[in-house]
């Protein structure tokens, strides 16, 4: 199991202390440096370990710094508080894009994102509980996060607990059955606790989804399952941090963040071959400069 | 071979329904532990848990026919701090949920109890599809996974009772048959620790479940036979008693495994393994051989020769293997 780094955990607790208490315009500022952090960190590890799902790893990076940045009451140094708010990313493939924002937070050292997939790695390809702090069920095969964020938002409740259970979907991952058995459940017990996120890219590995298996019209599928669903551009963190409010009607809320695969890195962006593909070195200079403007 | 004697005529034991049993002991448990929750799929009356929903009414969590949502959340309930026993028919919660399991619980080291209720051949004539048969062997390829095959009450106490205290997940088949006390108080019920019942010297019977007491009985005939049958019982099926199991190979030379489950992968398997690589002898596995036919538990068990009298043929060709 790695162990959090004391002077990064320190640095996120002044940037949550930023989000928290400054005004709207510097929380706005300070998630748009993390994000920009977070996709050089990816782009970084994915150049060597020459692996990776670099495509969903951008989509979905602005759904992560907001919640990790401004939203979930974690402590990257006591990653077992079982008061702490459980995060769980579903969409285990973008393992890369979680390690980043987990660093970033301090609960492990930077160092061990250059071992990203290496031999003996705690970082594999996948998140693994057993090594990573800060991950709460190990995924990577689809549909499985969700059915357990039920389970944890339902462990909430019994327990008389106030924390919130955030899952982090795939819009692809919704094509799996187990998911909407799991959003029955969610909606059958009214789980208020409960956020579910849907990165909303558009593309899964083979091609579009729609070209794929049809999701749309996936607001109307929530709404009909007992959600709540808000429809938000998934890189506009104010927009982001508008739809992580609590839910008011009783009912467990499901984001549909409409992102953009590949985002930041114009050569990559809405191009179903950046699912899973490693850049070249021209190609990993050229993001670096293009995302470090 | 001795003198032949003649066998006693046996007095029918009582028999019990272990179901009841996983009943009242998880009820009791949740009375001493708030965090004990049961989850089901719509199979609060064949999970046999009505009164446990009557006294925790908000602690019995159905999430209706979804078994990969029963165990995901199963594990989502570990993870939030509660200790959930998932209870499903057999066939279902290992078959329709393996990946959940592996990848849930095992892998991600998740305190769920998987309970399999009516496993084996309980549902016989509901056919195949209904059996659980397979559970052994999917479930022994899971790492870190103990899979527990209780025998009688005393054993399925223990079992509940263990799987509670356990530190991770573990698979527990709950018998269905109304079966006889065979486990002799205070038993061993620990991982790699098996139960010797009977002592023996020309061959040794391996059983689990609710087919030991007909372990028994057949070593009983055998003895009247004049053939000395020691029998083990393991109800860790996995981790195996490796030393004991070598120990009989090799004291007694033959072995014959008895289980109601597929042949390819449960306790025969994981025996023949064994000794295979440490200390070959003669073996007849006795078990489900390919898809059952039509018929209901007792004409099956029947049928797969899983009675004392299969068991006692299967020792007499063991031991003709033996001296060959």
């Amino acid at each position: 199991m790695l162990t959090a780094d004391p002077a990064a955990a320190a640095r996120y607790r002044d940037l949550r202390k930023a989000t928290r208490d400054g005004g709207a315009d510097e929380t706005l500022e300070v998630l748009r440096a993390m994000s920009t952090d977070i996709r050089l960190r990816i782009v970084t590890m994915i150049d060597r370990s020459q692996l990776g799902h670099i495509g969903g790893d951008l989509s979905v990076t602005d759904i992560l710094v907001t919640l990790f940045g401004a939203v979930l009451d974690v402590d990257p140094e006591h990653p077992h508080d079982p008061g702490r708010d459980r995060f769980i990313l579903s969409k285990g493939h973008c393992a890369a894009a979680l390690y980043s924002t987990l660093s970033h937070c301090g609960y492990f050292p930077d160092a061990e994102l250059d071992t990203f997939m290496a031999p003996l790695s705690a970082l594999n390809g996948h998140p693994n509980r057993r090594k990573v702090p800060g991950v709460e069920t190990n995924t990577g095969p689809l549909g499985h996060g969700f059915p357990v964020a039920v389970g944890t938002a339902l462990a909430a409740r019994l327990r008389g607990e106030n924390r919130r259970t955030v899952v982090v979907l795939g819009d692809g991952e919704m094509q799996e059955g187990s998911n909407w058995e799991a959003a029955m459940t969610a909606g059958h017990y009214g789980l208020t606790s409960l956020t579910a996120v849907v990165d909303r890219n558009r593309l899964q590995q083979g091609a579009r989804t729609e070209d794929t298996k049809t999701l749309e019209p996936l607001a109307d599928k929530w709404t009909a399952f007992g959600w709540e669903a808000r429809r938000v551009d998934g890189h506009d963190h104010a927009q982001l941090l508008a739809a992580f409010a609590p839910s008011a009607t009783g009912r467990p809320v499901a984001v549909i963040a409409d992102t953009v695969k590949g985002k930041g890195v114009s050569f990559m962006e809405d191009r179903v071959e950046w699912h899973h593909k490693v850049p070249d070195q021209q190609q990993v200079h050229a993001a670096i400069e293009e995302l470090s403007r | 071979m001795t003198n032949t004697i003649t066998a006693p005529a046996p007095v029918p034991a009582p028999v019990y329904d272990c179901r009841q049993v996983f009943a009242e002991e998880l009820t009791a448990l949740a009375r001493e532990d708030s965090r004990v929750v049961a989850v089901c799929n719509d199979s609060v009356g064949s999970s046999n848990l009505t009164g446990f929903r009557d006294e925790f009414p908000d602690r019995l969590i159905n999430v209706g026919i979804a078994e990969q949502d029963l165990v995901g959340v199963g594990a989502g309930l570990a993870n939030g701090g509660l200790i959930p026993f998932v209870s499903a028919a057999g066939p279902f919660l290992t078959g329709r949920a393996l990946e959940q399991i592996k990848a849930d619980c095992a892998y991600s080291g998740h305190k769920v109890v998987l309970c399999g209720q009516s496993p084996g051949m309980a549902y016989g004539e509901l056919g195949p599809t209904h059996h659980s048969i397979e559970d052994l062997s999917w479930l022994r390829a899971v790492a870190d996974l103990p899979v527990l095959v209780p025998t009688d009450r005393e054993q399925t106490r223990a079992a509940i009772r263990w799987a509670y205290a356990a530190e991770g997940p573990c698979y527990l088949r709950i018998p269905r048959f109304k079966v006889p006390d065979v486990i002799p108080p205070g038993a061993p019920f620990a991982p790699g620790r098996a139960v010797t019942l009977r002592e023996g010297t020309d061959v040794t019977v391996i059983a689990i479940g609710t087919l030991v007491s007909r372990a028994l009985d057949a070593a009983r005939e055998l003895a009247a036979e004049g053939i000395s049958v020691r029998v083990l019982n393991t109800p860790f099926v996995d981790p195996l008693d490796e030393e004991t199991v070598l120990r009989a190979a090799a004291e007694t030379g033959a072995l014959v495994t008895v289980e109601e489950a597929t042949l390819s992968g449960g306790l025969g398997a994981a025996v023949a393994s064994l000794v295979s690589q440490h200390r070959p002898v003669p073996m007849r596995l006795l078990g489900v051989n390919g898809f059952a036919p039509t018929g209901d538990a007792a004409f099956l068990l029947e049928h797969f020769g899983l009675t004392a009298e299969g068991i006692r043929r299967a020792v007499h060709q063991v031991l003709a293997a033996a001296v060959v």
